[in-house]
């Protein structure tokens, strides 16, 4: 019996032996519901495969129970790091402090907890104000002085991205009176009301002549509403400027054809960083801030968006 | 041998396998830690599948356990945070909402002949429902007799935790066999599983029987409820959708006919831990997608469904054959 456990113990030292060597980062993804998240998953894969990191990955088809039991297992299994884009806020304290006992860092992607801080190493995200803002700034850059009745699509009633990327786009409007704010519909972040809201929209405008600009809360909703202006023999892109947030394959297609002329990222490389601060701590210790944003960059028809679109369109969006 | 014995056995062998194989892979599962990991994430899963045994064998189905499980965490989540009642009385309140819920539904499905199916069907959608009219939110818990139960564990040896919810799914096992295996009313259970006009015949208070049967079910999704809440720390309406059919399928697994009247609870139990262990299988890989963990459980199902077909012809022959 003591031989026995003796071995068993040999064997799990190696294990973790050989894992100090190449190391193993446990990652528990929410789901693959949208095309932003299947993005977020093959670039944390690019990305463990490029820095030699092992990386385990187990998708929880949206149940928080198989997110704990997969980060619980990782912590069996002694792995050197856990990423986790968890499905709610709640319910984390648990096994948050588990992991901390068993000395294993963990890094938030993409969503919050309403865990105590110290429960996890740093959490990466982008600030969804920032988004709204960055667009702002960018309109207010491009039409001067001129007047500008700017058109309004925002994503799903009530959700966190439809409230802050509307603030943030009001806020970078503020302060310049020609730019004005004069319908705004929810669009519910799909390509289909984009495209059914924008004729409404074009409709109650003069067939669209009183138009200056659409900023769209995603990208998806202003490919439907390019559509609704084409159909309204008007010229998107010309007519009427296109501005959006998300920047997925298929505005840069838009944009290489001149049909519309703003996308600000929020990229999906949320690991980069993530990998990032975990070398550093890896290394010596240092302990990274509580949250790390993301750069909400700002893509226009000079950034190559034929380019963009290639190196985008294999990520699973 | 005993023919009704032999899907326990299967169920055990597969088990088996399955605890080699892992080894073999990947020696470190088999220490204290994934013991712990098994019994503390599968707690709240065994407690239900526990009542769910007891409805199969009795030849009925209850789709409700698992919006049941999904709306004792949204209630007590709110009442702790409205109400100020200390956590044990709310706790009560739950058993006591949950258990005469699945008492009216066995009380329907008695008095109005309805199919199972159709009853508790209505009752996952009325659970579910009312789980949304409490709160639509996520809720924390935050409750210093919550964060007791939820520190409750004893540290094995090789760090592995065994957790209160842990022992309280383990302890449901065994009050579950107790009353499937020796009282009247588990007879009674297994009698109404092999037919109700011969369980009539043979002296059972149907009426009764199903009443109980459904409310003892209810009964341990309120429990499993509470595990849950323990477990996450926290009550939201979307959570467990869908346990109701992962229930079945373990205790499927675990040996039980889906017809009713054969069967164990202890299989049951072998089941959840067979499941739990091809989800760790699969975190441990981490290349496998994880729903391959749903490959393997359809096609242990499907072996199983293949077994008891083979086992019933098997037994009718013997029993016709007996006649001639």
């Amino acid at each position: 019996m003591k031989l026995k456990t003796l071995l068993a113990s040999t064997v799990a030292m190696t294990f973790i032996g050989l894992a100090a060597q190449a190391q193993t980062v446990g990652f528990s993804q929410i789901g693959s519901e949208s095309g932003w998240r299947a993005a977020e998953t093959t670039l944390t894969k690019q990305q463990a495969e490029e820095r030699g990191i092992d990386l385990k990955f187990s998708d929880a088809q949206q149940k928080q129970e198989n997110q704990i039991a997969a980060i619980r297992s990782f912590i069996a299994q002694g792995v050197d790091a856990i990423l986790l884009a968890p499905v709610v806020a709640t319910g984390w304290d648990s096994v948050l402090e588990e992991a901390k006992e068993a000395e294993i860092p963990v890094v938030l992607l993409d969503r919050r907890v309403d865990s105590s801080d110290d429960l996890y190493l740093t959490a990466v995200g982008s600030d969804l104000v920032h988004e709204g803002k960055v667009a702002g700034e960018w309109l207010v850059n491009e039409v001067g002085d001129a007047e500008c009745r700017v058109v309004e699509l925002q994503g799903t009633t009530g959700s966190s991205p439809a409230i802050d990327r509307k603030t943030g786009f009001e806020e970078g409007i503020a302060g310049h009176d020609n730019i004005e704010i004069v319908r705004s519909q929810t669009g519910d972040f799909t390509r289909a009301q984009g495209k059914e809201v924008m004729e409404s929209f074009l409709q109650a405008e003069n067939g669209g002549k009183d138009i200056c600009a659409l900023y769209a809360h995603n990208d998806d909703m202003a490919v439907g509403a390019i559509q609704a202006i084409k159909e309204a023999g008007l010229k998107p892109g010309e007519d009427i400027l296109i501005v959006s947030i998300d920047a997925v394959p298929d505005i840069f297609k838009a944009m290489a054809d001149g049909e519309a002329n703003a996308t600000v990222e929020l990229t999906p490389n949320m690991a980069g960083p993530a990998f990032d601060a975990l070398d550093a701590y890896w290394k010596d210790g240092t302990m990274p801030e509580k949250f790390i944003q993301t750069e909400s960059k700002l893509y226009t028809p000079e950034d190559d968006p034929a380019g963009e679109y290639e190196s985008r369109k294999d990520l699973g969006y | 041998m005993n023919p009704r014995l032999l899907p326990l056995y299967a169920t055990i062998a597969i088990f088996l396998v399955a605890c080699v194989i892992c080894y073999i892979q990947f020696p470190y599962m088999l220490s204290t830690r994934v013991l712990g990991n098994l019994l503390t994430d599968n707690a709240y899963l065994g407690i239900v599948a526990v009542g769910m045994t007891v409805v199969i064998l009795s030849g009925g189905i209850d789709l409700s356990v698992g919006s049941v499980i999904a709306f004792s965490g949204v209630f007590i989540a709110v009442m702790l945070r409205d109400t100020g009642l200390p956590a044990p009385v709310v706790f009560v309140l739950l058993l006591i909402v949950t258990t005469a819920f699945g008492a009216a539904m066995g009380g329907l499905i008695h008095g109005l002949a309805m199919p199972p199916f159709i009853v508790t069907l209505a009752g996952m959608f009325l659970a579910r429902g009312a789980a949304y009219m409490l709160t639509i939110d996520s809720v924390p818990i935050d409750d210093p007799f919550y964060e007791m139960l939820r520190k409750a564990y004893y540290l094995m040896p090789g760090k592995g935790r065994l957790t209160l919810i842990g022992m309280v799914m383990l302890l449901s096992f065994a009050v579950g066999m107790v009353i499937a295996h020796r009282t009247r009313f588990g007879a009674s259970v297994y009698a109404l599983g092999g037919g109700e006009n011969t369980a009539r015949l043979m002296g059972v208070q149907v009426g009764r029987t199903t009443v109980g049967i459904y409310a003892f079910s209810g009964f341990m999704a309120g429990l499993s409820g509470i595990v849950f809440s323990v477990y996450t720390g926290s009550g939201y309406p979307l959570a467990t959708v869908g346990t109701e059919l992962t229930a079945i399928a373990a205790v499927v697994i675990g040996g039980t006919l889906l017809t009713g009247g054969s069967g164990f609870v202890f299989g049951t139990f072998i089941g959840v831990m067979t499941m739990g262990l091809i989800q760790t299988y699969i975190v441990f890989d981490g290349t496998l997608s994880s729903w391959w963990t749903k490959i393997v459980i359809g096609g242990l199902l499907l072996l199983f469904i293949v077994l008891q077909k083979g086992l019933l012809r098997l037994t009718s022959a013997r029993f016709s054959g007996g006649l001639a």
